[in-house]
C-alpha cells in the first residue's frame, strides 16, 4: 500500500498535497475499487468547497464511489484529462490521477501517512 | 395439482437430516398467532381443469382478431406478428432463463440484447440504446431522470408537449411528484379544435428557458401528427435544454429519425414490434440516446468484449450505473426490465429486415389516408387536422364518440380512441388508427356505418 | 486442464445480413399511395436482410448458448428460480386473452376483467392486505410505488417534516434506489450476530422524522427475522409505516400473511413466488398489497365490482379510482400476461399446494444447508427459510473466492448461486433451491460443492480459471467497459446514413 509521507489523509481515502494544493484518492480506494472505467469531477474552476462536499463520481467494473473535498477552498484547476483516461487512477493515483486542485485550503483536520496507515490497518479484516 | 416432487419417503429421510421431525417444525421462527393461516381460496384443480376454466374466461372477451374489426390505436396497435416470433419466444433457453449475471451460460440472453440494442440505435438514428425499460410510458419518465442527472438537479423545469400520450404525461407526473420539478406545457385545455394546428412544437418554444432540463414531444404525436422537430431542437439547445422524443418504431421504418433532428434521447413503445396486445401488457420501452449521456442512462447495458479464450463474446457492462452497485445513487432503480420482449422486437426486426418494415409502414400510412378519405367525404364528418400523419388522425363526428362507438360495436367495430374524454375542448373527436391488419372491404364497411351513425 | 469444447462463434445478426435477402413480406398496398413531403422521410434503414432460415437458424443456435431452469438447477438465491408450468404459457396465448386491446371498452373485456379482479382478490387474501393493485411492472416498480404511498399518506396528513427512509444494510439495492427516486434520504440500519435488525440501532433511529422502514422479510440471508413483531411496533410507534419487500415471498405461503404481521405496504414479485418466467430479464410483475388505510393511495385504476351480481347475472366489473391515488405508474393495465400465468398457478395450487410450496421450498433450503455446513461457512447458525448463505472462502484455500467457486460449478453443469450479495457477508454464496428441485439433484449439487471444496486445497488453479466446459469462459469485463462497443457496427461508419 502506497501513502506517501509527504500527503495529507481523509477517512472518506481521499489524499491532499499542502504543496501543490492537489488531491485525489489514495492507493487505499483504487485498489479497493479496481479497475475504474468512469469518472466525473462535479466542481468547477471557481466554485467555493466545503470540506465533505462531493468532488466527484468513480466507477469501477465493479463498484462506485465518491469522493469528497479534502479541505474547504476555491477550486483553481480540475484534471478535465481524467474523462478520458479514468485509469490514471488507478496507475498513478497520487501523479497523473490528480482530482482537484484549489486555492490554500486547512490541513489541520486531516492525518498525517502514519495515521492514515494506522486508519487503513485497523479497516482490514 | 402442484410441481412439489418429493414423494413422503424423501420428505421423511430430509428432515431426519435437518433434525426436526416434521414440516412444522422449520417455521418456529414465525409468530405462534399467525402461523398457519387458512387461506380461502378455490379448491386446486388439475391442469385439464385449469385450462378449461381459463379457456371459459377467455370467451367472456371479445377479441380484435376472431370478433372484432380494430381501428383503436392511442398507443397500442394491431400489428401483423409473424409466426417465427413467438417460435423463437417460446424456446425455453430464452424464456426460463435468468438475467445475463454469469456470461458464460447466458451468450444467447446477450447477443440477442446486443443486437437488439443495434436495431434500436438502427431505427431512431441515435448511438447507444440500453437492454429495454417496462413501456413508452416509464421510458419518458426515465429520460427526465437522465436530464435531471446530467444537470446535477441544478435545472428543474420540464416542458411537455400536451400532444404526448395522455398515460404517459399522467405516468411522469406520479415519477416526479417528490423531486420538486416544475412541468409545464402540457394543459389539455390549450388544445383546441379550432386552432388545432397551434398545439404544434412552435406553441412549446417561448417555454424554454435557462432552467429546462428537458423538452418532450411525442412522434408521430397523440394526434397522429407528424412535425420535423429539428427547429425546437436547435431552440432547446441554444438554451441549454436536452430534447426527448417519444416515437413509434413503425412509423420510423418510413419518417426522418429523431436522431437525425438532432434528438438528445429517442424512447417509445415497442410494441408495435411483433409483441400483441394482450390487454396492455407486458409491453416494452426502448431508450436510445447519445454517448455522451451513457453514464446518466438507466437501464440494463450488453458490451463486447472477449472471454479467455480469445473468443468474441457479450457480457453486461458499466453496471456502476445500476441500483445493485450504485444503491440510493442511481439514476434509477429499475432491475427487471423487459427481456423476452426486447427479444421479440429483436426477431421482429430481424425477420422483417429494411423492405419488410417499410412495407407495414407503407401499408399503414396508405390505408389511413384511404381511411381518411373515405370518412371525410361523409356528411357530418371532417378530417380535424391538415398536419401530415402516418396512421392515426382525429375525426371530428356529428354526434358524441360514445355514441358512434356503441354503434359501431353493435356493427363489430372497435372505434377510435375518445379524445373528448382527455381533451376537453375536443368533444365529438374520435382518433382513429389504421393498420396493415385492416383490409379495404374492412374500410369500406366501417365507412358505411360510421354513415348510419350520422343519420340515426 | 480440463479441455474447452471447440465452438464457432455466432455471427452477429448485421455479419449474417445479406443484401437483397428478405424475410417475411407484406402484400402492397392495394389503394392509391399519397406522398408525404420529402423531408419527412428517411434517407436509408439500416436493418439487417436475411431470409427467415436464417433468422431462426441464428437464434436457435444462440439459443444452445443459455442455461435456463428448463436445463437445470438455478439456485440463484432471491431470485425463485422455480419450474415454470407450460400451462400457463398456453393460457396466456389464448387468443381471447392475447387479442384484447387494452383501451377496449369494459363490457367487452369482461373476461380480462374478472381474471384481474379475482387475482387481486386472491393476492390479497394470501399476503393478508386490505387492497392490491396490478399496475406495477417489476419488483422495484412496485418498490417505488410503495415508497409514493407511503409519503403520499403522511404529505395527506400535513406530517410533511418525514424524509428519511430506514433500510437494513443487508436490502436488496432497489430499495435504496426506490427511496431515493421519491427524493428521500436513507439511513441504513445493521444487522445483529444473528442476522437480525438491530432492535437499538433501529429504536435510535426511529423519529418522527421517518416515513418508514423498508424489510425484507425473510431477510436476505434466508432468515425469519426473530423480533418481527417488535420491529413492526417500534415502526409504528414513531409513526413511521413498514413497507415488506416480497422477494421472498416463497417461504410464507400458507405459513404467514404478512398484513397480519403488521407490514403496511408490500410488492409481490409474480415472476418469482407465482412461477411466471423470467424471460432473460423480464418480463416480470409487482403487484403491491397494502393496509386499509393506504388503499385510497393506490395507483389508478384498481379494478372493482361496478354492478353486483344477481342470480344467473354475473357481477360486472369495471375501473374504480381510488380517492386520493398517487397517480398511474405505467401505461394501461399492468402485465396482463403475468396475470394469466399466476392466475392459473393459483387456481391449480389452491390453499393447500400453495403452502406446500413454502414448505418444500424452506425444506429443501435447509437440506442443502445442513449438507453443506461442514465444509462451507454458514455464518448464521439457525434453521433457515427458503434460501440461505454461505461463506465461499477458506483460510486454507488462499486465494480462492465466492467468484472462483461459482465458476467451476458451471463445470458440474449446475447454475451459480447469487454472488456477492448480501453486502453483509463476504464471499457471499446465496443458495436458493426451490420447491421444484427433487432430493436427487439437490444431492448432485451439494456433492459437487463438496468436490469443489476439495479441488480449492488440492488443485486451485481449477477454480481460478473455471469454467472449462463451458462453450465460453471467463470474460475481459474490463475491456467491456474501458473499450466500449454497443452495437453491431459503430455510428461513425455509417455516418449521414439515418
Amino acid at each position: 500500500m502506497n501513502i506517501p509521507a509527504n500527503l495529507k489523509y481523509t477517512k472518506t481515502d481521499e489524499w491532499f498535497d499542502p504543496a501543490t494544493h492537489k488531491s485525489g484518492l489514495t492507493d487505499f480506494a483504487q485498489s479497493q475499487l479496481s479497475d475504474i472505467v468512469f469518472v466525473e469531477i462535479i466542481v468547477a474552476a471557481g466554485e467555493m468547497v466545503q470540506a465533505g462536499k462531493q468532488m466527484a463520481s468513480v466507477e469501477s467494473v465493479k463498484a462506485a464511489a465518491e469522493t469528497y473535498a479534502p479541505v474547504s477552498a476555491k477550486v483553481a484547476v480540475v484534471n478535465d484529462g481524467l474523462a478520458d483516461n479514468p485509469e490514471l487512477l488507478n496507475s498513478d493515483p497520487y501523479g497523473k490521477g490528480w482530482m482537484v486542485q484549489v486555492e490554500g485550503g486547512d490541513v489541520s483536520g486531516l492525518m498525517d501517512a502514519t495515521a492514515y496507515t494506522k486508519f487503513c490497518e485497523e479497516r482490514a479484516h | 395439482m402442484t410441481y412439489i416432487p418429493h414423494s413422503p419417503h424423501e420428505r421423511d429421510t430430509m428432515l431426519e437430516t435437518i433434525g426436526v421431525k416434521s414440516l412444522e417444525d422449520l417455521f418456529k421462527d414465525v409468530p405462534k398467532k399467525h402461523r398457519f393461516p387458512t387461506l380461502r381460496l378455490p379448491q386446486a384443480l388439475t391442469e385439464m381443469e385449469a385450462a378449461a376454466e381459463l379457456g371459459e374466461l377467455s370467451l367472456g372477451n371479445e377479441n380484435v382478431r376472431t370478433d372484432l374489426v380494430c381501428f383503436l390505436g392511442a398507443g397500442a396497435y394491431n400489428h401483423y406478428i409473424p409466426a417465427a416470433v413467438d417460435h423463437i419466444l417460446q424456446r425455453s433457453e430464452f424464456y426460463t432463463a435468468y438475467t445475463p449475471y454469469q456470461p458464460e451460460i447466458s451468450q444467447g440472453t446477450l447477443q440477442s440484447i446486443f443486437e437488439y440494442q443495434s436495431l434500436i440505435v438502427a431505427l431512431t438514428g441515435m448511438e447507444v440504446s440500453n437492454a429495454s425499460h417496462y413501456d413508452g410510458a416509464t421510458a419518458v419518465a426515465e429520460a427526465v431522470g437522465l436530464a435531471n442527472a446530467q444537470f446535477h438537479g441544478k435545472r428543474k423545469k420540464v416542458v411537455i408537449s400536451p400532444a404526448i400520450h395522455p398515460q404517459y404525461r399522467l405516468t411522469l407526473r406520479t415519477y416526479v411528484q417528490d423531486m420538486q420539478m416544475e412541468l409545464v406545457g402540457d394543459n389539455p385545455k390549450v388544445v383546441n379544435s379550432e386552432r388545432f394546428s397551434e398545439s404544434g412544437p412552435e406553441s412549446l418554444i417561448p417555454l424554454i428557458d435557462g432552467e429546462t432540463a428537458l423538452v418532450v414531444v411525442q412522434y408521430p404525436d397523440f394526434f397522429g401528427r407528424i412535425y420535423d422537430y429539428a427547429q425546437l431542437i436547435e431552440t432547446a439547445h441554444k438554451m441549454g435544454a436536452l430534447v426527448c422524443v417519444a416515437a413509434n418504431p413503425i412509423a420510423l421504418g418510413l419518417l426522418k429519425t429523431p436522431g437525425e433532428m438532432g434528438a438528445d434521447i429517442v424512447v417509445g413503445e415497442g410494441q408495435p414490434l411483433g409483441i400483441p396486445l394482450s390487454y396492455g401488457g407486458p409491453y416494452l420501452g426502448f431508450f436510445a440516446t447519445r454517448k455522451q449521456f451513457i453514464h446518466k442512462m438507466a437501464g440494463r447495458l450488453v458490451g463486447e468484449t472477449v472471454d479467455t479464450r480469445g473468443q468474441r463474446a457479450y457480457v453486461l457492462t458499466l453496471t456502476a450505473r445500476e441500483q445493485h452497485i450504485k444503491r440510493e445513487r442511481a439514476t434509477s432503480n429499475i432491475c427487471t426490465n423487459e427481456g423476452l420482449l426486447a427479444l421479440a422486437a429483436a426477431v421482429y426486426l430481424s425477420l422483417l429486415g429494411p423492405t419488410g418494415l417499410r412495407q407495414v409502414a407503407d401499408l399503414c400510412y396508405s390505408k389511413a389516408h384511404y381511411t381518411a378519405e373515405k370518412i371525410s367525404s361523409l356528411p357530418g364528418y371532417s378530417l380535424c387536422s391538415d398536419a401530415p400523419y402516418f396512421h392515426e388522425f382525429p375525426v371530428c363526428c356529428p354526434k358524441p364518440v360514445a355514441e358512434i362507438n356503441a354503434h359501431l360495436l353493435e356493427h363489430g367495430f372497435l372505434g377510435g380512441y375518445d379524445l373528448g374524454q382527455d381533451y376537453p375542448a375536443l368533444k365529438n373527436h374520435m382518433l382513429l388508427a389504421v393498420t396493415e391488419m385492416n383490409t379495404s372491404e374492412e374500410i369500406d364497411a366501417l365507412a358505411e356505418v360510421l354513415a348510419e351513425v350520422a343519420h340515426a | 486442464m480440463p479441455e474447452a469444447p471447440a465452438i464457432t462463434i455466432e455471427p452477429n445478426i448485421y455479419e449474417l445480413s445479406s443484401p437483397g435477402r428478405t424475410g417475411v413480406t407484406f402484400p402492397a398496398p392495394d389503394m392509391p399511395h399519397t406522398n408525404l413531403p420529402k423531408n419527412l422521410l428517411r434517407k436509408e434503414l439500416l436493418l439487417p436482410e436475411l431470409a427467415e432460415v436464417d433468422v431462426i437458424r441464428h437464434y436457435v443456435k444462440l439459443s444452445k448458448y443459455n442455461y435456463s431452469v428448463d436445463d437445470g438447477f438455478y439456485p440463484l438465491g432471491s431470485c425463485t428460480m422455480k419450474y415454470n408450468p407450460k400451462i400457463n404459457e398456453d393460457t396466456a396465448r389464448l387468443p381471447g386473452f392475447l387479442f384484447t386491446h387494452p383501451l377496449q371498452p369494459v363490457v367487452t373485456v369482461q373476461g380480462n376483467l374478472a381474471l384481474m379482479y379475482q387475482l387481486q382478490e386472491w393476492l390479497k387474501e394470501i399476503t393478508g392486505f386490505a387492497a392490491m393493485t396490478l399496475q406495477p411492472a417489476a419488483g422495484a416498480h412496485g418498490e417505488f410505488t410503495g415508497v409514493l404511498m407511503m409519503r403520499a399518506y403522511h404529505n395527506a396528513r400535513g406530517d410533511t417534516k418525514r424524509t428519511k427512509m430506514l433500510i437494513p444494510d443487508s436490502a436488496h439495492g432497489t430499495n435504496p434506489a426506490s427511496s431515493a427516486m421519491s427524493n428521500l434520504e436513507v439511513v441504513q440500519i445493521p444487522s445483529d450476530e444473528r442476522g437480525n435488525v438491530d432492535l437499538a440501532a433501529l429504536k435510535a433511529a426511529c423519529d418522527e422524522t421517518v416515513v418508514g422502514l423498508m424489510l425484507t422479510n425473510p431477510n436476505t440471508l434466508g432468515l425469519f427475522d426473530e423480533h418481527l413483531e417488535e420491529i413492526i411496533q417500534i415502526i409504528h410507534a414513531c409513526g413511521g409505516l413498514v413497507y415488506g419487500d416480497g422477494a421472498n415471498l416463497n417461504a410464507l405461503l400458507g405459513i404467514v400473511r404478512p398484513g397480519d404481521l403488521g407490514f403496511d405496504v408490500m410488492h409481490i414479485n409474480l415472476h418469482k413466488t407465482f412461477s411466471t418466467p423470467h424471460g432473460g430479464g423480464g418480463p416480470g410483475s409487482g403487484p403491491v398489497g397494502v393496509s386499509k388505510q393506504l388503499a385510497d393511495f393506490l395507483p389508478s385504476p384498481v379494478i372493482g365490482v361496478v354492478e353486483e351480481g344477481q342470480d344467473d347475472k354475473p357481477a360486472v366489473f369495471g375501473f374504480i379510482h381510488p380517492e386520493k391515488s398517487i397517480g398511474r405508474v405505467k401505461a394501461f393495465n399492468g402485465h396482463f400476461g403475468m396475470f394469466v400465468r399466476a392466475y392459473t398457478y393459483i387456481v391449480m395450487h389452491g390453499a393447500e399446494g400453495l403452502r406446500q410450496i413454502s414448505e418444500y421450498a424452506v425444506l429443501n433450503a435447509n437440506y442443502v444447508r445442513v449438507c453443506l455446513d461442514k465444509t462451507y461457512t454458514v455464518p448464521f447458525d439457525r434453521i433457515c427459510m427458503h434460501e440461505f448463505v454461505a461463506e465461499g472462502q477458506w483460510g486454507d484455500a488462499p486465494g480462492i473466492r465466492a467468484l472462483d467457486i461459482a465458476k467451476r460449478l458451471m463445470d458440474y453443469d449446475f447454475h451459480p448461486p447469487t454472488n456477492y450479495f448480501p453486502l453483509i457477508v463476504h464471499e457471499a454464496l446465496m443458495i436458493e433451491p426451490t420447491e421444484t428441485e427433487n432430493k436427487d439433484t439437490l444431492d448432485a449439487f451439494v456433492k459437487a460443492l463438496l468436490k469443489i471444496a476439495e479441488e480449492a486445497r488440492s488443485q486451485p488453479v481449477l477454480l481460478k480459471e473455471a469454467p472449462h466446459k463451458t462453450p465460453f469462459g471467463r470474460m475481459d469485463e474490463v475491456k467491456a467497459a474501458r473499450e466500449l462497443v454497443l452495437c453491431c457496427w459503430l455510428p461513425e461508419d455509417y455516418a449521414g446514413h439515418a
